[in-house]
């Protein structure tokens, strides 16, 4: 039986964490995830978790602690932010190499500058070629949802990568929003127990962690890893098959909404869905045939699957939420763009930079953005292929 | 039991032979001392940072070390090691491990990923107390990189970034003094050793440091052939010029008491363990006179301020 309540998204990750139990989380606070590792302070002082709990010295040792932790047979946990992951941004690629699965929860902010504490995904996006599993979120369910599949999505043997739990800063993290919990012993059941084959502290068959790879393993290394990547794919499906199974929710690596016969599409990720979706649901009541695609998985990227999903339309818009500074467009753009290229008819493609640094997405801004489709389908002309929205000129 | 050569030798090898080290080059003889000093039946997990030894010590698909190894960043070494522990304790508490069999966590790093780059780590998991020895192996410059200067590098050592030259007699500033920092986070015991005699001195300070529960700290002066330029054969008579000199003098801080453990006979001028490296070499040039006086003067200040920190 699963039980309502009402909980921030940094809450319902504190909530997961305490359910899963994790050997050892290594902390170090930043705005706006700060309060994950609070509430599960507290889970350590009121005893509900026997969790090794250190406070480290900044984001680069609460990554590197894990990556001991994880090595050593254990399974570790850690949260951050913005500056904060941009920091461990030299750990997470040897995370991801050393194949250990640490599951890392992300409150997306933007990074500096101007120093800025709200929403987009400059960090995670910035960290997109990590190595890292990446899940995304439209809300609070969706959050809690994808921590309880994480660690089997990360520790499954043919995938062995870390993975970051995506959440909107402030937005999703603060908050609060009816959600449904499941049972503390479901849970547990469902994520299961870590039991890694080697280990540090395997006192019978020592283990050796982080060699130097010279010019003649280096490459089959990378290969392995980007192979592990690509296994991910059916492991994700396959644990949200489970899940479906046991709790009821379902998940892929995106939520297709109206785009069974949409000619007008926008592909975005995070809460920014919502608003999206109140924008498609009146454009339908005019008869306008509008679409949204809403990303959970960004890596591995769900290429052919999206492709699919987009190649009846005739016009795409590309909302990103991070400025990746290529002067082409942003980085979900670009992904979407190569995942369309071997289409035999393809939507014409825009790509939208839009509220950077928490900046206001509305349904009239959504429907804005169906209504230059709309011009591109009726003139043929797609205009301008890189734009910015909502700023001040 | 009284320390004896031999029958430390008789130990099984932990550190293998067929690393890539230098010949000359002391960080080798640092590893297999220190291994020799985790008693046999206990296991360790090693955390290195990135440098000379790990490059050379677990070049894919050798490894040297016997125990259990892991190396993540050069910067981390203590942080990695904290994440080990805390998984060690977590691990024993829900019954993982088989409760007889020690593990002893220990990290080692270069003075680069000790007394610079990863000197964050290493305060932090001080200040934190996990139950680990840190061992680093200062051989006073980024060796691996191609000697730059660190800020281990003695005055007027001259380093591919401090080069000597007509305007300049090498390094600037005297060598950050890392043990006593170390001290001061409280740390239950810290010692600085090298390499010379039959090693008992390094022996004795690290199985100390090894078996006291805390974060323990033992520096090693480690040198290196290809950045202070000495034959290879040199390596034992440097070290004990440095002690002789008290270029690097031998003590140990247990519980914050100071306890000198090596006095020379005769205290020697700085310049007879200065004139046996080719970094110096420019200090010996007409004109330079001044900065082996400086030197020399450095050493004193220092000899007597640690004379007196151990009640002399």
């Amino acid at each position: 039986m699963s039980i309502r309540e009402r909980l921030s998204g940094n809450e319902a990750i504190a909530t997961a964490m305490r359910q899963i139990n994790p050997d050892v989380f290594a902390m170090f606070p930043i705005t706006p995830s700060t309060e994950i590792p609070q509430y599960f302070a507290q889970y350590v002082a009121d005893g509900k978790v026997d969790t090794e709990f250190i406070c480290v010295e900044s984001e680069h040792s609460s990554l590197s602690a894990c990556l001991g932790a994880e090595a050593a047979g254990c399974r570790a946990v850690t949260a951050t932010s913005s500056a904060g992951l941009s920091f461990m941004n030299e750990v997470l690629y040897v995370a991801a190499s050393a194949r250990m699965p640490i599951v890392l929860a992300v409150s997306c902010r933007a990074l500096t500058g101007p120093i800025n504490i709200n929403h987009d995904y400059s960090d995670s996006m910035a960290e997109r070629d990590s190595g890292f599993i990446q899940l995304y979120a439209e809300n609070n369910q969706e959050v809690y949802d994808n921590y309880l599949m994480a660690h089997r999505i990360a520790e499954h043997p043919s995938v062995r990568l870390p993975l970051m739990v995506c959440e909107d800063g402030f937005i999703t993290s603060h908050a609060i929003e009816n959600i449904e919990l499941e049972e503390d012993e479901a849970v547990k059941a469902f994520v299961g127990e870590y039991k890694p084959e080697h280990y540090l502290l395997k006192a019978e068959n020592p283990l050796a962690v982080g060699p130097y790879g010279i010019s003649s393993y280096y490459m089959e290394a990378r290969v392995a890893q980007a192979r592990a990547m690509i296994n991910a794919r059916q492991v994700i499906l396959d644990v949200a098959a489970d899940f479906e199974k046991t709790f009821g929710r379902s998940y892929g690596f995106f939520e297709a909404y109206r785009m069974e016969d949409a000619e007008l599409a926008m592909v975005l990720m995070g809460s920014s869905a919502g608003t999206a979706k109140a924008a498609v649901d009146g454009l339908r009541e005019q008869g306008i045939r509008a679409g949204l695609i809403k990303l959970r998985v960004f890596r591995p990227f769900p290429a052919e699957e999206l492709a699919e999903a987009l190649k009846g339309c005739r016009a795409v818009a590309v909302m990103d939420k991070s400025e990746g500074f290529s002067a082409a467009g942003g980085p979900l753009f670009a992904e979407t763009c190569g995942a369309c290229i071997n289409l035999e008819t393809r939507p014409k493609l825009i790509d939208i930079v839009y509220g950077l640094g928490g900046r206001d997405f509305t349904v009239d801004a959504a429907r804005s953005v169906y209504q230059r489709l709309e011009t591109i389908v009726r003139t043929g002309e797609t205009g301008p292929v890189y734009s910015h929205m909502g700023q001040r000129e | 039991m009284a320390y004896n050569l031999k029958e430390e030798m008789n130990k099984t090898e932990r550190f293998h032979s067929g690393h890539r080290l230098c010949a000359g080059c002391g960080a080798g003889i640092v590893c297999r001392a220190m291994m020799r000093a985790v008693d046999p039946e206990d296991k360790a997990v090693i955390c290195n940072a990135t440098g000379c030894l790990e490059v050379s010590s677990f070049q894919y698909p050798f490894t040297a070390w016997e125990d259990s190894y892991i190396h993540t960043a050069f910067e981390n070494a203590s942080a990695t090691a904290s994440g080990v522990e805390a998984a060690y304790n977590v691990m024993r508490r829900k019954g993982k491990l088989d409760p007889s069999r020690k593990f002893k966590i220990i990290a080692i790093g270069g003075d680069g990923g000790t007394y610079d780059i990863g000197f964050q780590s290493l305060s932090g998991a001080l200040e934190r107390g996990h139950d680990f020895t840190y061992f680093c192996y200062d051989n006073n410059a980024y060796m691996n990189t191609g000697t730059q200067r660190s800020s281990a590098t003695p005055r007027f050592a001259s380093a591919t970034t401090t080069p000597a030259g007509i305007e300049s007699v090498g390094k600037k500033q005297n060598q950050k003094d890392l043990t006593q920092i170390v001290v001061a986070h409280g740390s239950p015991y810290a010692a600085q050793t090298t390499l010379f005699g039959n090693l008992k001195d390094f022996h004795e300070k690290a199985h100390r440091a090894i078996y006291t529960e805390g974060p323990t700290f033992v520096n090693v002066l480690t040198p290196c052939p290809r950045g202070w330029q000495y034959p290879a054969e040199d390596l034992a008579a440097i070290c004990r010029a440095a002690i002789d000199t008290c270029v690097w003098p031998l003590y140990e801080v247990v519980e914050g008491e100071y306890r000198l453990t090596y006095e020379p006979k005769k205290k020697l001028p700085v310049e007879e363990f200065m004139k046996m490296q080719g970094r110096f070499a420019h200090c010996f040039k007409k004109g330079n006179e001044w900065t082996i006086e400086a030197a020399q003067e450095y050493v004193d200040k220092k000899w007597e301020e640690l004379l007196q920190k151990c009640g002399r």
